[in-house]
């Protein structure tokens, strides 16, 4: 009893966010992702202060933990000052370091996550660059966005004089140096090592599932496929 | 009473000598707004202000996904302080609301549990060689904006407000929720009533809405935007942020953080284009601006030069309400006046729905 939870303190947003809770619901009641999805972070914050290691067990191989978009509108609102949204970010990062968010189709899309936003760090020094929203991935961006996208070096050209190029403005190439200096970073502060555990329990699973492990092809479907939409 | 409740969240601003941290999201969007903010800081202002090419992301999009764990996101913060050390400036700017979230929880966080601060010194000083000071100040971008709304005022050429009825603009203000939600201190207004942006409208003659959902979340929910499977979540909030602000009828929507300018512009374009329903007048979407955009009008810049030819709802309602001469046939042009064509037409822009949206391509 409490292995998990002792395991969550070990967490300092978990510490500054869970006091204790007395079930009020008002983090559920401003809540989007309680709008939109079949979703309580009243009960969660209310799980693990239970300590109970089954049912925290349970939250960390399931959908319901990541429902939350972290846009901590809970924090403010909370009459004890607990931060609901905390208490998810600790929740998934202990369900990734056990290898606990594969059992879940919400939890196996940080594999798409890493590979996109991860990866795109290391490789340029920003989480997003232009030629990483490509229309058909995204055709919620518009008309508009595909003639950026399609004229990127004059569209932008007209704003930065270092669009992919060393230099000081908007979407410049950042040096070899700094990149190395965040590659490092990422390796002696967990950053690379959560990045191979999410591939290497995304291997295990697509393997499980099926696939011939972590393929681009499981890696898309793990980024296009919702349940929601399949009707019978 | 509103105000008075306003006025007991403010903070130190610094007068100049800023470092500056580019947005992830803004130089894919919003690259004039970064620029204009840089051109009404050094040119307008007469202000000190570094943008140094060494800095980089501070990963908050990776960090908010949860791929980028703390001990991680602190050590890249730590190496942007060495940076801003390093340059001879103890102010620090950034234009990114996440980022500005991430900024005040690490320096919160390492106050509150000494041990991170420590670790994180260890860590950046292994991986870099690095040391840090912390800085003096921390602002985002339009806490700057708002702390010389007075001066910007005095040089404005137009107000905001309708040229041929003389009433001020009806301005939709939403605030990113990274900007005082996590740290109601850390921003003008606190959570409830931020003024940060309702005291640059005030200033310089509009009228801020309120309606039910102005404080709702945009709806980017990162990973429920990132993910493509989960985007419902995503333009479902902002469609009720959108059907609440409607019946009041506002000029345009003005946001201080780069994804929601982003989403209630390009969700606007998205109900458009599935259910043929539009937020603004005749037909057409709600202008969504920048702050920076709105000074930038103020002050008399160039629409295109402020790169709202970049937004999907098109503007040009609002700049024949607001009376701003521009040149329509300059809209679309690349670098040098080039002619490069121009995006197809969009129901959000008044063209007619002659398609159903096909959310799963």
């Amino acid at each position: 009893m409490g292995k998990y939870f002792d395991m969550l303190m070990e967490d300092v947003r978990l510490r500054e966010g869970l006091k204790s809770c007395m079930n009020c619901g008002v983090c559920t009641g401003v809540c989007p992702a309680a709008e939109f999805y079949n979703y309580d972070p009243r009960q969660i914050v209310n799980i693990v202060q239970t300590r109970d290691d089954d049912q925290i067990e349970e939250l960390l191989r399931s959908d319901t933990i990541w429902f939350c978009g972290e846009c901590m509108s809970c924090r403010p609102r909370c009459p004890r000052g607990n931060t609901p949204g905390y208490v998810i970010q600790a929740l998934r990062t202990l369900s990734q370091k056990l290898g606990f968010f594969v059992e879940s189709e919400k939890g196996r899309q940080q594999l798409a996550l890493k590979r996109t936003i991860g990866e795109n760090i290391l490789r340029t020094g920003y989480c997003l660059v232009p030629k990483l929203i490509a229309p058909e991935l995204h055709p919620e961006q518009g008309t508009v966005w595909r003639w950026i996208y399609d004229h990127d070096e004059e569209v932008y050209g007209r704003f930065t004089p270092v669009y992919n190029r060393e230099g000081a403005g908007a979407l410049r190439r950042i040096d070899d140096k700094s990149l190395d200096e965040i590659r490092r970073i990422f390796d002696v502060s967990g950053g690379t090592a959560m990045f191979e555990t999410i591939e290497r329990h995304s291997d295990r699973k697509a393997r499980e599932m099926g696939y011939d492990g972590a393929t681009q092809e499981y890696m898309m479907r793990t980024f296009t496929y919702n349940s929601d939409n399949e009707h019978d | 009473m509103r105000r008075a409740t306003w006025s007991e969240y403010q903070k130190d601003i610094a007068d100049d000598k800023y470092y500056y941290a580019r947005s992830c999201i803004r130089q894919n969007f919003f690259p004039g707004s970064e620029r204009a903010f840089l051109n009404i800081l050094s040119k307008d202002l007469g202000k000190d202000i570094l943008d140094d090419p060494a800095h980089s992301s501070c990963t908050g999009i990776g960090y908010h996904s949860d791929i980028v764990p703390l001990e991680t996101i602190m050590t890249v913060v730590a190496r942007q302080f060495s940076l801003m050390n390093e340059a001879g400036y103890e102010n620090f700017v950034t234009s990114c609301i996440t980022s500005f979230g991430i900024y005040t929880e690490v320096l919160a966080t390492w106050e509150e549990f000494p041990e991170t601060e420590e670790k994180t010194r260890e860590n950046l000083y292994k991986a870099t060689g690095r040391e840090f000071t912390k800085p003096k100040s921390l602002a985002h971008t339009s806490d700057i904006i708002f702390h010389f709304r007075d001066l910007i005022a005095d040089k404005a050429v137009r107000r905001l407000v309708n040229r041929a009825t003389g009433e001020p603009l009806k301005v939709v203000e939403h605030i990113g929720c990274h900007y005082a939600k996590i740290f109601p201190k850390s921003g003008i207004g606190g959570s409830e009533f931020p003024y940060v942006l309702a005291g640059m409208v005030d200033s310089w003659g509009g009228e801020c809405v309120d309606y039910p959902e102005r404080r709702h979340c945009c709806g980017f929910g990162f990973r429920n935007y990132l993910v493509q499977a989960n985007r419902g979540y995503s333009i479902a909030n902002s469609h009720k942020k959108l059907e609440s602000m409607a019946p009041y009828h506002p000029d345009f929507i003005v946001a201080n953080c780069p994804g929601c300018t982003m989403f209630l512009d390009k969700w606007q374009y998205t109900i458009a284009e599935m259910d043929g329903r539009t937020y603004g007048e005749n037909g057409h979407g709600i202008p969504v601006l920048t702050y920076e955009e709105m000074a930038g009008l103020v002050l008399g810049y160039d629409p295109w030069e402020l790169g709202m030819q970049m937004h999907q709802v098109d503007v040009e309602p609002l700049l024949d309400k607001m009376g701003v001469d521009y040149d329509p046939s300059a809209k679309y042009l690349g670098r040098n006046g080039k002619y490069i064509g121009k995006p197809e037409a969009a129901v959000v822009n008044g063209c007619s729905q002659d398609f159903i949206y096909d959310i799963k391509v």
